[in-house]
């Protein structure tokens, strides 16, 4: 257990934590979903948390975090969420005429104007530019209230991606591949001698030599079956 | 011997299996046993076993069924050929159907579908073993898996079957108290508010035995949404 916190079934309601939320300074609070977190008053709901009737629930599995008045879940497994200026690795899944639908590895599909393309051509020429199944290196445009996204190639560095592998890891493990100030992300670099570019929807490029690829790789598939092993509720 | 008659509880109470009135058969929980899916749970409640893959939220497809204000649940309930001493027939059939849309209809009760329009979340629950209660199984699993995924939820559903065996009510039906009993009634409960979010009713029950069959059920499924919030905390749960 390791000293985590565990809610037992004769602690489920909300009797023993009627005075606000747990204090989080000293052990994380693994909360699975409809725990009771607490009395609402005086506290701001964050990510993972809703109020009913007064009391504050959790409605993901995760550590609880109580940052001053904020009170939020860290879950321990979560779908990726396009936010505007994000830094993504889309699939081409389908065109139009003038339009690109590209999967981004969140709930809906982003879609990739021919006027944020790449590069200038014709009305119907999409296909032509990127075709469907290549992969691009792409920004988060814009976010619609009903979710759906639009992405650009317009800026720095965005591009089709034309050489290399792209691996897929959980989102929320990539500050764990970054590290703090990206230097775990440098020390991978310079290890393995290969371009890896780490996008937020969890998806990671990796360009180089083969067997610089294999190593990239394979750090990956040990770091999340590390994530998986260490983390409180078996999922990475 | 007629239909009503077998004897399936003695005069001190204890069942066939050996449990009294208001035991719960045991129950282990293990999280992550498909890989590729977005969150998924086995569980084995006595000799029932189930599991269950939850994948999404993702694009909805085809677009007819999109939802433009919140996400489409879409619930496959199976029982695998082998799961029960007579072959099932593969495919759906008319009680997966069935099944599958009330365990649909109870978990949007508790998923925060609003969150993610247009998109759909797929939960495929597949008997590997069935005893009796596969639905109440099913339904828990899949309300676990969920939360595996990192699926917003405001409760869990814990459902529990409880029913009337020669004249006396008892809790968590085995087979075959499930097939000669006079009565099962299968709640599904939100283990933190309390509330219900599907209820069945099989054969009859008086208004007492109603009222005493309804809090075994509560009392049971507090203790089993214990057990599942233990199992997500910890990757597992073993009674």
């Amino acid at each position: 257990m390791k000293g985590w916190s565990v809610a037992r079934p004769d602690n489920m309601s909300g009797k023993g934590n009627a005075a606000g939320p747990h204090d989080s300074q000293q052990a994380p609070l693994l909360v699975a979903p409809g725990e009771d977190l607490g009395d609402s008053e005086g506290y701001e709901v964050g990510h993972g948390v809703i109020v009913m009737d007064g009391r504050l629930r959790a409605t993901k599995q995760g550590q609880m975090k109580k940052d001053g008045k904020s009170v939020s879940i860290l879950p321990s497994r979560t779908k990726y969420f396009p936010r505007p200026g994000d830094l993504v690795i889309g699939l081409v899944e389908g065109c139009t005429n003038n339009i690109w639908f590209v999967d981004i590895g969140a709930p809906f599909n982003a879609i990739l104007p021919m006027s944020l393309g790449p590069a200038k051509m014709e009305f119907g020429g999409t296909r032509s530019v990127i075709d469907i199944g290549e992969a691009i290196l792409c920004r988060v445009q814009e976010v619609e209230e009903t979710h759906s996204s639009v992405v650009t190639m317009k800026g720095m560095g965005l591009r089709k991606i034309r050489s290399g592998t792209v691996e897929d890891i959980d989102p929320h493990l990539l500050g764990r591949l970054i590290g703090r100030q990206g230097k775990a992300l440098r020390q991978l670099k310079e290890d393995t001698e290969c371009r890896v570019v780490a996008a937020e929807n969890g998806r990671i490029w990796i360009d180089g030599d083969f067997e610089g690829m294999l190593e990239v790789r394979n750090r990956l598939r040990k770091m999340t079956a590390e994530a998986k092993a260490a983390t409180p509720g078996g999922v990475a | 011997m007629g239909y009503g008659d077998v004897q399936m509880i003695d005069e001190n109470g204890i069942r066939v299996d050996g449990r009294k009135a208001g035991d719960v058969r045991p129950i282990s929980i293990e999280l992550g046993v498909v890989p590729v899916a977005d969150g998924s749970c086995r569980m084995t409640w006595g000799t029932n076993e189930v599991i269950v893959a939850v994948y999404g939220p993702m694009e909805a497809h085809p677009r007819k069924i999109q939802r433009q204000d919140r996400a489409v649940l879409d619930v496959r309930y199976n029982m695998a050929p082998f799961s029960t001493s007579d072959r099932i027939r593969p495919g759906f059939n008319r009680r997966s159907r069935e099944i599958s849309k009330v365990t649909s209809d109870a978990l949007e009760s508790v998923v925060l579908l609003e969150l993610y329009p247009r998109s759909k979340i797929r939960v495929e629950i597949e008997i590997i073993c069935a005893e009796a209660g596969t639905r109440c199984v099913g339904l828990t699993a899949a309300s676990v898996a969920l939360a595996d995924a990192g699926i917003p939820m405001t409760d869990l559903v814990v459902s529990v079957a409880s029913g009337k065996i020669n004249g006396v009510v008892v809790c968590d039906l085995n087979k075959s108290e499930d097939n000669y009993g006079e009565a099962d009634l299968p709640m599904g409960i939100l283990p933190n508010s309390g509330e219900l979010s599907f209820l069945q009713m099989d054969g009859d029950l008086s208004q007492e035995e109603f009222q005493e069959a309804w809090d075994y059920n509560m009392e049971a499924a507090m203790v089993i949404g214990g057990y599942c919030a233990e199992a997500l905390k910890n990757g597992g749960y073993n009674l």
